[in-house]
Parts: structure tokens; sequence; C-alpha cells
């Protein structure tokens, strides 16, 4: 087990250094650094000056190293923009989109898996026949345009729920919520819903589709021919095996929701992460841009590294095959 | 004495888009307490859905559309669904062809034993457990103890399909349909299995219906055997007779193609032609274009 | 039974390929099926709409002659205040939004078949070298493929807009933008293509007729066109499908997102994102109505795929 832990551990460590290549490959040689931090009245010397002091001189082995160094120091440079640390700025966004990326995947997976398990035992019922046509529908708008048909259903029309903004924000540590506030959770509902519904019909379809394709397996007819109750065998046993395919893809969804965010984000005017490098590729501020993908990286990877261990832990077959390898 | 199964003009019907198909057609035999009935047969001859009919796990659209199963003189084919449930496993147990297949990978066996146990009786856990280790011993795992928390794929393909026939008789069914039970083993573990089959059934006091494509096992295991052929039985008997005197010129052309270990001969004997398709079968005997023998190809041998 | 009273099957006449074809379950399944049908038609009409865009809309929204800001801001017909020919009313400038969805769908259909094309024949070329050449290309190839596929392709193709937007500056033109997006949402996409058609190439490139056709001295190219391509045509063809419309949606994205394609020569996405300040002010049908258009493509489009994919399943046959 703790080999295969190992192994994942380095593929992981591989990944993140390509991405941080190609981060470094955008800072530094997209456009001049120098030219876009100074303004037009610096001088020649003082920008050749700069150029020495920041090391844009050295050896690019030696450049990347150092980026990489001060990476996993968090440190990322000054936006070219504000001129202020680009983890200052990220940090004081990361909460607003990991609540709401939090809260539409609770969305998503608490409404996605019941209808899934509906429509895949009630193949026929009328409802089941709604579900999918909802499903189809949920795939087939962009995540933008459920905003803007959110925003004019409720806010414009009913006049109910904010249209953009976060609320009011509690501050604890470093950590804001909107979750303590009426108005905070007022504002999470439309972009949350926003954000979990293209997640939702997607795995309300993985659901049907896996716990079909079991129902039809020799064990499910093994049970039934034991005289095992629908229950059981329903929910025992096809719920199960259903679920453990479905986790490792829902937990990879988890990474594209953090990235989808930056939609809804700039939909809803939400103040997290994702609007930041959106304005940040308007504005060509670099520094935010490879910030944003290393950041970006190091969670999709993280999640993969933890859903291919759960999924270890949960498949016997692949556990103690795991431990026999080791 | 009641026969433990009868069926009667039995009809299996699967509606598709290009017309009805028969699966299986004026299919009717008995089987008596204890005894081992053979059906033997090429694939798509309709065996294995004469026993899931039975079973009734026939999937819709398909349907039984004429027709009786009786269970001791009760008709079973007709019934709600939740009483055919009640019957299945406690009544009739059931055992399919492929052991890796047939098992849950996520559960241990001990959890798929003892499920089973507790559905069927008013066992606690602790004493659905014993049972458990006790049905695991009688098909023959060693050191049942550490062996029941085991995984399925911890287990060699023999020994899964000793579980499977542990997990079949847990709650002693009367009937035992065992579908190609032995197809997908190693051929030095089918006759421990069959032999371990035909010895819990006796023991038991559970009939058994054998369905394979293996003469050789019926000659083996079987008392009567049901020859069946394009969704339709050819012959029906006593094993020595039919394989000593086939009557159906099927059945003989079955058996004069079996090779001889005693005497040489220059070429293996094959009926000519192949059995029809489902969709194609021929009206009045279905074997009659290929019947050296047939004098009308209306008649029913 | 002598041979003359039942004749054998190969004196019959064999079908004419159009009939199989008409007979053939593909056909039979599309028949079947009223919403594929639909799927087929408003897919159609819209494509069609688009291709005769100028002639078929009462004005050009993008030729600043024919607008008249007097125009501006008027509902669409059925309402009180709206005027033919705006059947669906005009945006703040003047513009016909009639006319605007039918140039917009224009651009994003464009696009979006364009990328979809530009990542089928990239996928399915890097499918075909990784599979035969194997080693140390595969690997590269494979790696990269998984690499790319852990990040969601708007970000991919949001990067490479960026990287464009810095090397030729704000003032691209609008030609360059066009094959900026297909470049960037047809590389976000390749890898799906690549990895089915590397399997199909890995299957067949171990079967003895590939050795034999190499020792005769066949160009291994030859062989992987004639023998690999027209198993993996059906999962292509599937993928192809969904891809049309991600493609689509992740255009759309892009240039609501600001990303993508201008104001002067707006895609169904840039409309919307011109609509939404108006949706406060009452104005709804300059965000809606390019909404719905947008919407029912990709829905028609996402009908034909999942009818496609249905049909070559071999599994549901």
């Amino acid at each position: 087990m703790l080999a295969f832990i190992i192994r994942r551990l380095l593929q992981a460590i591989v990944v993140m250094l390509t991405v941080a290549l190609i981060a470094f490959t955008l800072f530094r040689f997209v456009g001049d650094p120098i030219n876009m931090m100074v303004g037009i009245e610096t001088t020649n010397e003082e920008r050749a000056q700069l150029r020495q002091d920041l090391g844009l001189n050295d050896p690019v082995a030696i450049q990347f190293a150092r980026f990489v160094g001060n990476a996993v120091r968090l440190d990322f440079g000054n936006s070219y923009q504000f001129k202020t640390p680009v983890i200052d700025l990220i940090a004081d966004r990361f909460p607003a989109t990991m609540e709401l990326a939090i809260a539409s995947a609770i969305f998503s997976l608490v409404i996605g898996i019941p209808m899934g398990v509906y429509t895949a035992l009630h193949r026929r019922s009328w409802l089941s026949n709604i579900f999918l046509a909802a499903s189809l529908i949920g795939i087939s708008l962009p995540t933008f345009l459920i905003g803007i048909l959110l925003i004019f259903l409720f806010p414009v029309t009913l006049g109910v729920l904010p249209s953009f903004g976060r609320g009011e924000v509690v501050r604890l540590g470093f950590w804001t919520t909107g979750l303590l506030t009426a108005s905070g959770l007022k504002a999470l509902v439309l972009p949350a819903i926003t954000l979990g519904l293209f997640q939702m019909t997607l795995i309300m379809r993985l659901v049907r589709g896996e716990m079909l394709e079991v129902l039809r397996t020799d064990y499910i007819k093994f049970a039934r021919a034991r005289g095992l109750t629908d229950r059981a065998v329903n929910f025992g046993h096809a719920l199960k095996n259903t679920l453990v395919p479905v986790m490792t893809i829902a937990g990879l969804q988890l990474g594209s929701i953090i990235a989808f965010a930056l939609i809804t984000e700039s939909v809803f005017q939400w103040p997290g992460m994702g609007l930041l490098f959106l304005k940040a590729v308007q504005n060509v501020d670099i520094p935010i841009m490879s910030a944003y993908l290393l950041l970006v990286a190091f969670i999709f990877v993280t999640i993969n590294l933890i859903v291919d261990i759960l999924y270890a832990v949960v498949d016997p077959r692949i556990r103690i095959d795991a431990r026999a390898a080791a | 004495m009641t026969p433990v199964l009868s069926v009667q003009n039995l009809r299996v019907e699967f509606p598709t888009r290009r017309g009805v198909l028969t699966a299986i057609e004026d299919v009717s035999f008995d089987i008596a307490p204890g005894e081992v009935l053979g059906v033997v047969g090429e694939s798509g001859a309709g065996k294995s859905i004469t026993g899931t009919a039975i079973i009734g796990l026939i999937e819709p659209p398909g349907r039984i559309a004429s027709g009786q199963i009786l269970l001791r003189g009760q008709r079973i084919d007709n019934l709600p669904p939740d009483e055919m449930r009640r019957i299945r496993g406690k009544r009739i147990g059931m055992v399919f062809q492929d052991p890796l297949t047939s098992l849950n990978p996520l559960y241990r066996i001990g959890d798929q034993l003892v499920e089973t146990i507790a559905t069927h009786t008013d066992l606690s856990a602790s004493q659905a457990r014993q049972k458990a280790l006790a049905l695991l011993t009688e098909v023959g795992i060693p050191a049942p103890e550490t062996r029941i928390d085991n995984y399925p794929h911890q287990f060699s393909g023999g020994m899964r399909q000793r579980v499977v026939l542990a997990l079949a008789l847990a709650a002693e069914p009367e009937l035992v349909i065992a579908d190609e039970p032995t197809t997908a083993l190693d051929v030095s573990v089918q006759a421990q299995i069959i032999a371990l089959l035909k010895r819990l059934c006796a023991q038991h006091g559970a009939a058994v219906m054998l369905i394979t494509h293996d003469m050789g096992v019926i000659a083996e295991t079987a008392d009567r055997v049901a020859v069946m052929y394009a969704g339709r039985i050819a012959e029906i008997g006593p094993v020595r007779e039919v394989i000593k005197a086939p009557l159906h010129p099927y059945t003989r052309g079955l058996m004069g193609s079996i090779p001889s270990l005693t005497h040489d001969s220059d070429r293996l004997v094959q009926i000519p032609g192949s059995m029809p398709r489902l969709t194609a079968i021929p009206s009045g005997c279905p074997f009659h274009p290929r019947c050296s023998t047939c004098r009308s190809p209306g008649s029913i041998a | 039974m002598s041979a003359a009273e039942n004749p054998p099957e190969i004196l019959m006449r064999r079908p004419s390929r159009l009939r199989a074809i008409i007979d053939s379950d593909l056909v039979y399944s599309f028949l079947r099926s009223k919403v594929t049908i639909a799927a087929a038609v408003v897919t159609l009409l819209i494509v069609l709409a688009a291709i005769f865009a100028p002639y078929i809309a009462p004005k050009n929204p993008y030729d600043l002659t024919q607008i008249s800001i007097l125009d501006s801001d008027n509902p669409p017909i059925w309402m009180e205040g709206g005027q033919s020919p705006y059947v669906l009313g005009t945006d703040d400038q003047g513009r016909d939004v009639f006319s605007t969805i039918l140039y917009g769908s224009r651009q994003s259909i464009a696009i979006g078949l364009m990328a979809t094309l530009f990542a089928g024949m990239l996928g399915i070329a890097l499918g075909l070298i990784a599979g035969y050449a194997g080693g140390t290309t595969d690997a590269i190839i494979m790696r990269a493929a998984d690499i790319q596929s852990t990040f969601p392709a708007i970000l991919i193709a949001m990067l490479i807009d960026g990287v464009s937007r810095a090397l030729f500056g704000e003032q691209r033109n609008e030609t360059v933008v066009f094959w900026v997006m297909v470049l960037s949402i047809g590389l976000s996409f390749w890898v799906q293509y690549a990895r089915t058609v590397r399997g199909s190439t890995l299957v067949e490139k171990n079967k003895e007729y590939v050795l034999a056709a190499r020792l005769i001295g066949i160009r291994p190219a030859k062989i992987l066109f004639r023998h690999v391509l027209p198993n993996v045509v059906g999962p292509v063809l599937v993928i192809a499908t969904i891809n049309l419309a991600l493609a689509i949606i992740t255009e759309a994205t892009l240039s609501f997102l600001g990303l993508g394609l201008p104001p002067t020569q707006p895609s169904l996405g840039t409309l919307i994102q011109i609509g939404q300040k108006f949706l406060f002010a009452g104005e709804w049908w300059i965000a809606i109505f390019p909404g719905i258009t947008l919407a029912a493509l990709v829905l028609a489009v996402n009908l034909l795929g999942d009818w496609l994919r249905d049909a070559l399943n071999p599994k549901l046959r």
C-alpha cells in the first residue's frame, strides 16, 4: 500500500514540474517582464539594472530553479496591475471560491445521485423521462447561460435573491465566510446552482449508466436467484458497486468545479480567484496567470491523488493486490 | 408421488422489432424428488432459457407466453413478484456458469452467505455465521474460519464455484438448477464440482436440473436426460436408454458424433448443416432439414 | 425436398446498397425517434439560417450604414413599442436582434466545426503515431495526454488565448482572433480522439496481416490508414458529436468572458455578454434570444450525438 502511495506521489510531482515549466515559460518569455512592470519614464539604465537585480540575465535553468523554489514558498512575485504580492491577492479570494465550489459540489451530489438511482431503477416511469430530459438540457446549457437565465428569472423578474456579489461576510482568522449571514447565504444560492447544475446532470447520467450496467451483471442475477429482497439487491449490492466508480469521477469533477467557478464568478461578479484570473488574462498580468495555473494544477493533482488512494481503500481487489505487490 | 417440478407446454417469447421470437416451444418434463435430470443441447437450443423461466428471472420484454410451471403441484409461473422472490433461494436454487462474475467482488463471501441465510431463515447473526461455516466445510473449503472473511477474487475458480454452491444451497431448496456449472472451470476441477453437486443434493434431498452441453457429464451424473434442439425437447428418457438406443434422429446424430476411444475412424462424424437461428425455425419438426431419416417434414418425431 | 422446389438463397437477388442502408439499424432507430428527427430538423434550420444569413437577415447589423440609432432599444414586435422589421427587437445601438442572431450563429457554428475538425485530425494523427511507433514516442504523447486531461478544456483554451493576446497585443485583427479560437479550442480537445485511435492501432498492429504487409514492403502509413481507420470511424464520430457541442459551448463561454470574438464580429456568446448589461434595464430580449438560440443549437447537437451513440453501440443492439 505504501509503495502504491509513493509511486502516485512521484507521478504527481512530475506533473507539477511539467506545469511549472509551462508557467515559467509563460512568465519569463511571453512579452518582456521588465517592460510590463515599469512605467514609460524608466530609463534604459534603470531597466538594465532591474534586469540584473531580478536575475533575468542568469542561465535559464537557474531561473527555472529559482522559480520553482519561489513557488514552493508561495512567492509568485508582484502583480503587474496591482503591484502587490500575487499570493496575497489569491489568498484573499480563495475562501470565496472554495465556499462556492463546495456548496455546488454538495448540491450536485445530493440531487444528482438520487436522481440517477431513480432513473436506473424505474426505467419507464414518466418521472424518469422528465429527469432524463432535464439532464439533457442541463448538459446542453453552458454554465454562463444558466447563470443568465437564473438571474433573469429570480432577481429580475421575481425580485428575489441577489444577482451579484457575495453579501456580507464574516472574517474568521484568515478565512472570510458568507455562510454566517443571511445575505451571504442568499447570495450563495444562485451561483451554487449555476455552477452545480452541469455537474449534477453529469453525476445523474453517470450513476444511471453505471447502475444499469451493474444491474445486468451475473452477481446481481445470482443475488436475485437467491431470493434476496429488491431492497437488498438494488441498494445493498447494486448501489454499492455503482458508487465506487462514480465516486472517483465525482472526485475528479471537484477539480473542474473549481475551474468552472471562473465562469460563474464572472456572471455573478463573485469575488473569487476565478474572477481575479479572468481580469489577469484580460490585462496580461502574467504573474497572476502563472500563479493561478500552478495553483489549479496543484489542486487537480492533489484531488486525483486522494481519489486514487480512496479508490484503493474502498475496492478490496486493488487494496489487496497493492499490498501483495508492495 | 408428486414430482418436485412439473413443466407443461412451456412457451417463452421475446418481442423484438423484427417480430416475436419464440425461444422455447411446447417444453414439458417432470423432475421427481431427489432425481437428477440432465438437459443437454447445443448453444442456443433453449436450455438456459428454460432454467431461467422456471426460477422466474426472464427479463421483460421476454415473457412466458403459455404453459405452466408447477412446484410440488402448485403453480408458480403466475405468482406475484414478491411471492416468487420468496420461492427463489428457499425452494428453488440456481447456479450459474461463471463463478467469478457470480459473486459480488466488493463483499466478503461470509457476508454474502450470512445475508442469504438471514433472508430465508430466522437465525440470529451468530447462528447464521455458524451455519455459513458449516456450509463452507460441506462444500470442501479448507480452513473455513479464515476463508469466510475473504473476498471472491482471493479464491481459485474451483473454490469459487464451491462457494457458489454453498450460497445456492444455503436455504435448503428442494430443486437446484445448475446452468453449465463447470463450463468455465478447468477440466481437472470439473469432475470434482459435478461430484460435489451430486453428493450435496443427494444429502440435502434436493432434485437437480443439470443444464450442460457436455454429454459426458450427463452420462456420469444424471438419472434422466432431456435433449433440446431449436427450442424444443427432441427426446427425453432415462440416461442409459437415451445413450444406448436414441429414438430421435438428432440424438442419434449426437451420440454418433462422439469420438470413440476404442476404435479408429478416418473422419469425425458430423450432423450436416447447423441448428437454425431462432428467427428461422422450420415448421413442424425443427430438425427435418438436416434429418436423414425423415419421412414427412410436418411430423414431430 | 429437391433443389428445384426450394431454390438456395444464393440464387436470390442481393438487395441494393440503398436498400441496405434504408433497412439498416441506423436509419431505423433514427426514424423511430421523433425526438431525434426534431433535433436534426432544428440543427439543419439553424445551420441553413446561419449560412444564408446575408440573404435572410432584414438588415446587416454590422454595416454601419444600415443601422439607425433612432431605432434603438425596441422590444420584440409582439410587445408594445415594437416595430417591424425588427422582429425580435433592437439593442442599444439600433441593431436588429434577429439579424445579430443570424450572424452570430454563423460565427458560433463556424468556430465549433473548425475546432472539432482540427481536434479530430490532430487527435487521430497523434493516436496513430503513438500506437504504431510505440516506445518513447508513445510514452511522450500519452504522458502529454494524461497531463492535459487533468485540466478542463476551458482553462487550456483560456491560457492559449491569453498567450496570444500577450504575443499579438490588444489590436489583433478579426481573422487572427478567429483562428486563435479554433486553435485553442481544438488543442484542448484532441486527447479523447488520440486515446481511442491509439487503442485501435495497438490492436491492429499486432495482427499478422500487418506484419505480412510490412514484410512485403508496404509503408506503415498506408497499412494504418486502410485498416485502423475504418475500425475507429464509429467511436470517433460519437466523440466528434459530443465534442462539437462542447466546442460550441466553449467558444460561447470564451466570448462571453470577453476572451473570444469581439462585439464587432460577435458570436452568440458575445451577444449574450452584451445583453447581460441590459437585463436589469428591462431590455431582456437582447440577451435572452441569443441565449435561446445557443441552447437550442447545443441541445440539438447533443440529441443527435446521443442517437448516434446509441445506434452505433454494439452492446445495445
